[in-house]
């Protein structure tokens, strides 16, 4: 069964009237033109975005352009299943159809926003009484609001996640009392240092500090006496080292320094020094204060040819050790090996 | 249980008996306070012993906490929304709630919404039949469906029928709809185009 439009029907009689009217209701968007596209008569809901009265009698081309965005326009209308039309007044939005030649030479479109619908109703502040019950707009608009809804959600979740990643990564790396690197994060940091060494030549000295002391203090005053220590020594340490350089706890009294760009032992030397002597400032602890101090001992990456890292720190282990061994509270420095003087970070920076 | 469900289970009894309340309910539950991940999955007999629990706390039903999740559920703005986009009328909106299910699923495909169907009966008024995965449904919909009334300035009654009736099949809970006026008051407004988005 076809249904037959002609231009009698839509201006002239009664019957023909309603007709416009109950196709309107069916297509709320629907446009009817002349032979000469001139505008007859139009859809309720088109009739608010153009301005139903004032467009009646205008011709098509002086309310639409043809073509997305006003880009192409021609003033050819051709049935054709599918048309691109733009306000001229709102460019911006742009309106999509189906274009069938009526019998006297006429034309009708049916058209819908498409992808624009939620501007349009924006602009034009349509209700759904102004979609055809047939149309999915308002299927769309629910879909774009619970799609919004559910990428909120995930994005809180994503960032829920991450953070408790980062904590437990944080964790993981660090020594809970103290706050500085633990064991794991030095390796680490000691591995990159090797690489950046091989790579690109930049020189590092590990420090192996070793409290004196220590154990006295948790023996006689107690554990809590003992934290405060360890704490302050961590403070004099961080406020010693620079940002780049990596300080760790990497065992009960027992802490290493990862220290970039220096190769020279004479700054190696004074800062050992300083720190010593900033550990033996005594620690105030309830009615008395605790006393420590401690002993180090430096590697400098520029004295060795390829090092590993187990190498490098049984080196320092051995040098800190020559420290206890001399009488404690100082500073050794590894000397470099007999016969290798020209060291290779200096060849490499030339 | 989806865990946008449980969330909103969350929020219900965190906006209307407090953070500590909702607390002593997670720690009865064996919950952390921070409760449910909307986008993940629970077990159903989480979401269980979570209403036992909050029961047992608030000294209150099942059903009526069940009722007043429905109203909490309509009262939040997202859902709110969505639910609008139902219909722009009460009428037309309790006639969407066949699709609801479906439109649920649209939005997550795992959410598992009750099944709804609509049957107007002889004398005017309107049968609503729920048939979840879970006893339950029926009461968080009659809140629902209450609260909704309201938010389009309709007056109507909506009361829960005895699940043990005989004319309720095994597995489904049926709500009586009366439908007084739907233009009572004035409704909540509601824009098609909704609020902006903050980028």
């Amino acid at each position: 069964m076809t249904v037959v439009l002609t231009n009698e029907m839509l201006q002239g009689s009664g019957h023909a009237r309603m007709s416009t009217v109950a196709l309107g209701q069916l297509m709320p968007m629907c446009l009817w033109l002349g032979p000469d596209h001139t505008i007859l008569s139009m859809g309720p809901t088109l009739e608010k975005i153009i301005g139903g009265p004032d467009a009646i009698g205008k011709s098509f081309h002086d309310v639409f352009l043809i073509g997305r965005g006003g880009a192409r326009t021609c003033a050819k209308l051709e049935p054709t299943r599918r048309i691109h039309l733009s306000l001229r007044k709102k460019p911006a939005i742009s309106l999509r159809g189906a274009l069938v030649q009526s019998d006297g030479g006429g034309f009708i479109l049916n058209l819908t926003f498409g992808i624009h619908l939620t501007e349009a109703i924006r602009e034009f502040s349509m209700t759904e009484a102004d979609f055809a019950s047939s149309d999915l707009a308002m299927e769309l608009l629910y879909l774009q609001e619970a799609k919004t809804v559910v990428l909120n959600e995930l994005r809180g979740l994503n960032r829920r996640l991450e953070d408790a990643r980062r904590s437990a990564e944080d964790q993981a790396r660090t020594d809970a009392l103290t706050g500085l690197s633990n064991r794991r994060a030095f390796d680490a940091a000691l591995s990159s240092a090797l690489v950046d060494r091989r790579l690109s030549g930049r020189p590092f000295a590990l420090a192996h500090l070793d409290l004196d002391h220590f154990k006295a203090v948790n023996d006689t005053l107690g554990h809590a006496a003992g934290d405060q220590v360890l704490t302050q020594v961590a403070r004099i340490l961080r406020e010693e080292t620079r940002d780049r350089d990596v300080v760790a706890r990497v065992g009960g009294d027992e802490f290493v320094l990862l220290l970039r760009d220096i190769l020279d032992p004479a700054p190696l030397q004074a800062l050992g020094v300083r720190i010593i002597s900033r550990l033996e400032e005594p620690v105030p602890f309830e009615n008395t204060v605790c006393r420590i101090s401690g002993s180090i001992g430096v590697v400098i990456s520029s004295n060795y040819d390829d090092p590993t890292p187990e190498q490098m720190m049984a080196d320092a282990d051995a040098v800190l050790y020559q420290s206890k061994r001399e009488g404690r509270a100082r500073c050794t420095i590894a000397p470099p090996p007999l016969g290798q003087q020209v060291v290779t970070e200096i060849r490499t920076a030339g | 249980m989806h865990g946008l469900i449980n969330r909103a289970l969350q929020s219900f009894l965190t906006l209307n008996y407090g953070p500590a309340a909702w607390s002593d309910i997670a720690r009865d539950t064996g919950l952390s306070p921070d409760g449910f991940e909307a986008m993940l999955h629970y077990p159903d007999s989480v979401t269980e012993t979570l209403l036992a629990a909050a029961s047992r706390r608030l000294d209150k039903s099942q059903d009526t906490l069940l009722e007043d999740l429905g109203a909490h559920l309509a009262s939040l703005e997202p859902v709110r929304r969505l639910l609008r986009f139902g219909g722009g009328d009460y009428w037309e909106f309790l006639m969407s709630l066949e699709e609801l299910q479906g439109r649920g699923q649209m939005a997550l495909p795992d959410l598992r919404l009750p099944e709804l169907a609509l049957n107007i009966e002889e004398n005017g008024l309107i049968r609503l039949r729920v048939r979840g995965d879970y006893l339950g449904w029926g009461l968080v919909m009659t809140g629902l469906v209450r609260a909704m009334a309201d938010d389009y300035g309709s007056l109507a009654l909506i009361e829960p029928l005895d699940p043990q009736a005989a004319d309720t099949p095994a597995g489904a809970e049926d709500i009586l709809v009366t439908l007084l006026d739907t233009a009572f008051a004035e409704g909540r407004t509601f824009d098609l185009a909704g609020p902006m988005e903050d980028a």
